[in-house]
């Protein structure tokens, strides 16, 4: 970038930092307003005007992960004093902690549903990617007849809101065995992400000089070698970027979870939702759920920014 | 190292002819250069010859095997490009032993090392060495690309213009390099080019391609002095060969858009009177001289320090004059020239084909 040199480029500047920030803010507004509340006392998250100055606290997410059921009676003294610090809070709520007939403490659905989310997102993100690069490549590479048509049709995939064969996806499901179980969305999501991942990343296959693959078939490398050795690693920002994309569209799929799953495989989307507790809705503990469900993505995004800077500047890759 | 023969090759993208009935042969340690314009169908025969492109028809043979069949990899030749000939995220030593770690070559370690050092050695890379290709300049670049190619000495070089992105004082001097190299390795190197230069002053053998198909075999002498039609006489020379259209008259040559008869020398074949031709005059041979035949007033002048280089306008014809740098003209002045009536190409005007080379 050019230094600033005019008092004129000085106020232009500063007024491009003052937008970019109000952006920022803009954006992370909800953000702060979700993680705020899951900080909250159950009293204070409803509160009209919103509450800003409060002591914060974990009680939120010590229900989210317990099984809780509403008080009859409150507990006796010794009862509350003998509980432990997280009990108490359950109590303080008007709750009280689900046990088993052996006296454990039972959790609630919330970690399982979470594992289904990771493991759901991550396969049919790195089945999505890895058939997409395939595919691109192929498409890239090697004369295909009726290669724009074949585009065409992969891209059609996406031109209806999928939520329209939801009705018809759930009962081939059925008859196939496939509602509520992993394998299930894993292959939904693939299906929803590759057309996506295939249209993106021969963008950037085609971006890498063939030359380079052809370098090294004569150096004495088979295609597939070469494809591995040479293509793959300068493909690393197109696939971070992809992966990113799948991973999120993945991740967020609410419709389809909330319909195809119900137990062993729901994802975390619909399941947040339902934990409005016992009685009124705990909206402090739906903010907890929502605050742990980003972290996944705002990890996963961060590791990969690099690539993701470089990815979302398409043509950039190398002159 | 390799003798390289291709019979009758053709091939077609879709519906464009890329290469027309082409034979050419190559011979063991022979340092062949194809010259031709972009789209001429150099770069196909590279790739034909590579293995990286199929050939619609015709056969190529490798010390008088079929190798149509075979992939690149068993071909066991090396290739240097213009551009995007290393790979990129490697260390420049990473690219050197690359092509000696595919598992059909599996090269011993200690091997690998001893190569690759001889090879840094010979193209003086070795400070470069532990570098990421990324931070090599244009020369550095082509030097170790080339070194890629030498460090698992193939059976033959396959060059694409590696040159051509340099500056010029750069391509000097790897021509030069390059052309020791190949004496002193003794190899088989097919060199593409669009430089005449570099065709004439590196090449044994020099094949001039047109639209696909050769259109001249010979040594950069032959092909300078005795070209075969005027295609091959505007494609080398520099400035290129004067070409004037008009006929023989009385044993003179006509110009019949310069408007000026010129003498010509030796026995003319009956068969070229009356016919339309077209004269082809060496730069060279086109002396400025009081009292010669020719008039022409000097359109341009380029000093180039040991001679320099006119352009005539004589009548509605331009020609180009190499003339000592100690000639004294100015702009716009009236001359008098003539040719050297020995060194006269006539060409018929509408095949282009040689009718008789200068003698």
């Amino acid at each position: 970038m050019a230094a600033v040199r005019t008092p004129a480029e000085r106020t232009l500047n500063r007024l491009a930092i003052v937008s970019v920030l109000l952006v920022t803010l803009i954006f992370l507004a909800p953000i702060y307003w979700i993680t705020a509340t899951a900080f909250k006392p159950r009293n204070l998250a409803t509160t009209v005007p919103p509450t800003v100055m409060f002591e914060p606290e974990v009680s939120p997410f010590v229900k989210l992960f317990l099984r809780r059921s509403q008080l009859r009676a409150a507990p006796s003294e010794e009862e509350y004093a003998a509980a432990p610090w997280w009990e108490q809070m359950v109590f303080d709520g008007g709750e009280k902690v689900v046990r088993s007939g052996t006296g454990e403490v039972r959790w609630s659905a919330y970690p399982d549903r979470f594992m289904n989310s990771l493991i759901i997102a991550i396969s049919s993100t790195v089945l999505a990617v890895g058939m997409g690069t395939l595919t691109a490549y192929g498409f890239s590479r090697f004369k295909v007849a009726g290669e724009q048509d074949w585009l065409f049709f992969i891209l059609s995939t996406r031109m209806l809101p999928p939520v329209v064969v939801a009705i018809p996806m759930f009962l081939m499901y059925r008859v196939f065995g496939l509602t509520d179980t992993h394998v299930g969305l894993i292959i939904l999501y693939t299906a929803f992400n590759l057309s996506f991942s295939v249209w993106l990343m021969k963008g950037f296959i085609d971006e890498i000089p063939r030359e380079y693959e052809e370098a090294a078939l004569v150096d004495g490398y088979t295609r597939l070698q070469a494809f591995f050795k040479v293509v793959l690693p300068e493909a690393a920002t197109g696939i971070a970027a992809t992966a990113v994309f799948c991973f999120i569209i993945a991740w967020n799929e609410y419709a389809f979870a909330l319909i195809m799953t119900n137990r062993r495989a729901q994802t975390a989307p619909p399941f947040i939702p339902s934990q409005i507790g016992s009685g009124l809705p705990d909206w402090t503990v739906i903010a907890a759920g929502t605050v742990l469900f980003l972290l996944p993505v705002a990890i996963f995004t961060f590791l990969l920014r690099n690539h993701l800077l470089r990815g979302m500047s398409f043509g950039a890759i190398r002159k | 190292m390799a003798h390289i023969q291709l019979k009758n090759i053709s091939k077609k993208f879709g519906s464009h002819a890329a290469l027309k009935n082409l034979d050419v042969e190559i011979a063991d340690g022979e340092f062949f250069v194809l010259l031709g314009e972009t789209g001429a169908g150099k770069t196909t025969t590279l790739r034909v010859i590579a293995g990286l492109e199929a050939p619609t028809t015709g056969e190529v043979l490798i010390d008088g095997e079929r190798v149509n069949d075979w992939g690149p990899a068993e071909r066991d030749v090396a290739l240097v490009l213009q551009q995007y000939s290393l790979y990129p995220r490697y260390t420049v030593r990473e690219n050197l032993e690359f092509p000696l770690k595919s598992k059909i070559r599996a090269t011993p370690r200690a091997e690998i090392d001893e190569k690759v050092a001889r090879v840094a050695k010979v193209l003086r890379i070795e400070h470069l060495l532990e570098r990421k290709t990324d931070r090599l300049s244009g020369g550095e670049m082509q030097r170790v690309s080339i070194g890629r190619a030498i460090v698992r000495e193939p059976r033959v070089f396959l060059m694409d213009e590696p040159l051509s992105a340099l500056d010029a004082k750069l391509r000097e001097a790897l021509r030069t390099q390059l052309k020791n190299l190949q004496m002193n390795l003794g190899a088989t190197f097919l060199f593409v080019t669009h430089d005449q230069v570099e065709a004439m002053s590196m090449g044994d053998k020099i094949g001039v391609l047109n639209e696909g198909r050769l259109v001249q075999v010979g040594t950069p002498q032959d092909i300078y002095s005795r070209p075969r039609n005027t295609f091959v006489a505007r494609a080398v020379g520099s400035p290129p060969m004067n070409l004037l259209d008009g006929k023989v008259e009385d044993g003179a040559a006509a110009l019949s858009r310069a408007g000026q008869t010129l003498p010509l020398a030796g026995e003319l074949n009956g068969s070229v009177a009356g016919r339309d031709l077209t004269f082809g005059i060496r730069p060279e041979d086109v002396r400025l001289a009081a009292g010669a035949p020719g008039a022409a007033t000097i359109h341009d002048i380029e000093d180039h320090g040991v001679e320099k280089i006119l352009t005539l306008h004589a009548g509605a014809s331009v020609l180009r004059a190499t003339v000592s740098a100690q000639t004294r003209v100015g702009y716009d002045e009236q001359v008098r020239f003539a040719w050297d009536p020995d060194k006269v190409h006539l060409f018929d005007r509408v095949s282009g084909l040689s009718l008789r080379h200068a003698s």
